[in-house]
């Protein structure tokens, strides 16, 4: 897990810098940001909203023009200026699962247009029969039947749009999918629904996802590895039973926190921290992205380095006088 | 369920139908439910439960197409069903029972200025001047967290974030000294660290006015945190209801059961994380039996036939299953739920985390 480097990287995120302009206010919305995500693996970006998750996901996918740095996606460019050619590339093999799968799915389309929709675009069918036969499987894949095709997404429930949406990003037969806050709108006994029909289908066809979300506890059962960002920087980046046993930066303790853990005697006995960028130490030079252990990056200069390490001797001796816990 | 003579509000066979199109749905099926003074109740169901259209009818904002077609809801020695013209209600609707909403942008009107929208409500229940409405707000809007609560008063809702919305809700709720706060899922559309801090403004809240708090919510984490006693909702009923230690220590039904073994945070990885398959029943047709049943692993043919009783597993707790009947086949929750402190307290410990440190 923790030696990445016989893994393939898929998709590349270096120095990356979304900038928004409001008249004449500029807003760095994504700082500074890198981090690899490898084949096959599950990749999570955490973070409160505005804190410039989604801007990322949405620039991999050219939603969003970059205002520095680079995107690779199997080591070629795809931020920029590209081709038609090239961007249809990228359009086709990066798709995205949105939030609100009422907002994403044209109300006024059936399901068949709907999941259809891009392998029209794209022509990724032979004849008519070909195309509805890989709507039938899709729909069916994702546990929903034919005769829905005819239906509007108005008479679906929540969980059933959504999966919807996975659909119509399935049929598309993608490599990579950036799904932002799939299960956030969705019914708790709907949510487990979904997360395991994701899994699904990375396990049956080698998927690989950036997975958006602003709650760490989804992210701790369905991902490998999680990037906690604030306010458009990453601070912490770690394989998930790292982040969860040794998590070093005070936002990203802060969220560990903040998230009701569904016991009442835990709940009831803990005590609320709020994070407070202006009321930490931020003397010494300016900090930035370090591996403190293998595959463990936090974002500090080097007096805070010396502090986190020393946290971290804390927290291993704690785990080995505790070995009951793990 | 028993008496209790410190009962602030009192439900008693509550049904609620609507009629959609040329169909009547019934909403809530035949509701009890007491609420005693200064204990929190929580309300946990998945949507189309009927948790929020149950806790509407106390202050008589159901729906046009909406009407209680049985029961007695009593506060204050009243039978609010009573209550025919919206005269009436508005002595009790915001001002003994105020209610705070999921979405503060809807409960807020956006072309009004905060201050206006928190003393138009002073001025009106209270009956005060607008220079003594204006200070108390400023004081209210100290008390819910709001920092240069001056400044900000002739400030526009637009120009505040999601958090600072919902604690002006909470402060306008507050501004009549209600006597029971209902909470419909007001932190659902918020972030948790923004979450934590308003759920706390509650609890703290609810201390320093002394209301009574009524928790809407699907998020079983909050319910641990703020619930004295959990009420769990399934198909316009209460199939569990008891101290919030028994419901998640020692659930008895198998609803309750299959929201408990789904939470993510029971997930290991690799394995699939545990579904409660099928959907919720429809509510236009008459429903047989446990509404649950046909979801259910542990339904037996009873289940099918006849509708349960409320059982009593304790003094305060109850739930609404045959497997509870002296003649029900033994049968134990389910694994992954079982030892769940143990398995919380595992996953907290690691590391020293979540508060340790």
């Amino acid at each position: 897990m923790s030696t990445n480097n016989e893994k393939e990287v898929l998709l590349s995120v270096r120095h990356l810098e979304v900038t928004f302009y409001n008249n004449k206010k500029r807003f760095r919305a994504v700082k500074n940001a890198n981090f690899d995500i490898y084949k096959g693996e599950t990749f999570a970006l955490v973070g409160e909203s505005g804190s410039g998750k989604t801007t990322i996901g949405r620039s991999i996918i050219r939603l969003n023009h970059t205002s520095d740095g680079e995107i690779l996606y199997k080591g070629k460019k795809i931020n920029g200026k590209l081709s038609k050619a090239e961007q249809r590339d990228v359009i086709r093999n990066i798709q995205m699962i949105f939030q609100d799968p009422a907002a994403s799915l044209n109300e006024r389309a059936t399901i068949d247009y709907c999941v259809s929709e891009g392998l029209y675009n794209f022509h990724l069918y032979e004849n008519e029969e070909d195309r509805e036969r890989k709507v039938d499987d899709v729909l069916n894949a994702v546990g929903l039947l034919p005769e829905h095709k005819s239906r509007y997404p108005h008479e679906f429930s929540g969980g059933q749009r959504q999966r919807i949406g996975i659909a119509r990003a399935m049929v598309m037969e993608p490599e990579f999918i950036i799904a932002d806050e799939p299960i956030s709108a969705l019914d708790v006994s709907i949510r487990a629904q979904v997360l395991n029909l994701m899994n699904k289908f990375k396990k049956e066809r080698g998927l690989t996802y950036m997975f958006i979300a602003h709650d760490l506890s989804v992210v701790r059962y369905f991902s490998d590895r999680i990037a906690v960002i604030h306010k458009g920087r990453i601070v912490e980046i770690a394989p998930t039973d790292e982040l969860f046993n040794y998590p070093l930066h005070p936002y990203t303790l802060s969220l560990l926190q903040a998230v009701p853990m569904p016991d009442p005697q835990i709940e009831k006995a803990k005590e609320l921290v709020i994070y407070d960028e202006s009321k930490r130490d931020l003397s010494g030079e300016k900090p930035i992205l370090q591996e403190i252990r293998p595959g463990h990056f936090v974002f500090a200069n080097d007096r805070e380095m010396a502090e986190y390490r020393e946290k971290l001797k804390e927290m291993i001796a704690f785990k080995k006088e505790h070995p009951t816990n793990d | 369920m028993e008496q209790n003579r410190n009962n602030i509000l009192s439900v008693k066979n509550l049904e609620v139908k609507f009629k959609v199109r040329d169909r009547v749905l019934t909403a809530i099926r035949n509701v009890s439910l007491d609420f005693e003074e200064g204990k929190v109740v929580a309300i946990v169901g998945e949507s189309g439960s009927g948790k929020s259209v149950f806790t509407k009818t106390f202050t008589g904002m159901l729906e046009i197409n909406g009407e209680v077609s049985n029961g007695e809801i009593w506060f204050e020695g009243k039978n609010l069903l009573e209550n025919k013209t919206d005269e009436e209600w508005m002595q009790i609707r915001g001002k003994k029972i105020a209610t705070v909403f999921q979405d503060p942008m809807t409960s807020l009107n956006p072309v009004r200025t905060i201050g206006y929208q928190i003393s138009e409500v002073i001025i009106k229940h209270q009956g005060k001047s607008k220079a003594e409405a204006k200070a108390e707000a400023i004081e209210l809007m100290e008390r819910v967290g709001i920092y240069n609560a001056e400044q900000r008063y002739d400030e526009y809702p637009f120009m505040y974030s999601g958090g600072m919305r919902q604690r002006i809700v909470i402060a306008i709720a507050l501004a009549c000294h209600p006597k029971i706060l209902i909470c419909d899922e007001p932190t659902t559309a918020l972030d948790v660290t923004i979450q934590a801090q308003i759920i706390h403004l509650i609890k703290d809240l609810a201390k320093e006015y002394g209301f009574t708090t009524i928790y809407i919510t699907h998020d079983l984490g909050v319910v641990a945190n703020v619930a004295d006693r959990v009420a769990v909702m399934y198909a316009g009923q209460i199939v569990e209801f008891g101290e919030v230690e028994e419901i998640f220590y020692d659930p008895r039904h198998p609803y309750t059961w299959g929201l408990l073994s789904s939470l993510p945070q029971l997930g290991e990885k690799g394995n699939e994380l545990f579904a409660i398959t099928g959907t919720p029943p429809s509510l236009f047709e008459e429903i047989k039996g446990d509404a649950f049943a046909p979801r259910s692993e542990y339904a037996m043919r009873i289940d099918f036939e006849e509708e349960p009783p409320m059982f009593k597993v304790t003094d305060t707790h109850y739930a609404k299953t045959w497997l509870l009947d002296p003649r029900a086949p033994k049968v134990e929750k389910p694994k992954v739920i079982q030892n769940l402190h143990e398995k919380m307290l595992a996953l907290t410990a690691k590391g020293g985390i979540y508060g340790e440190h």
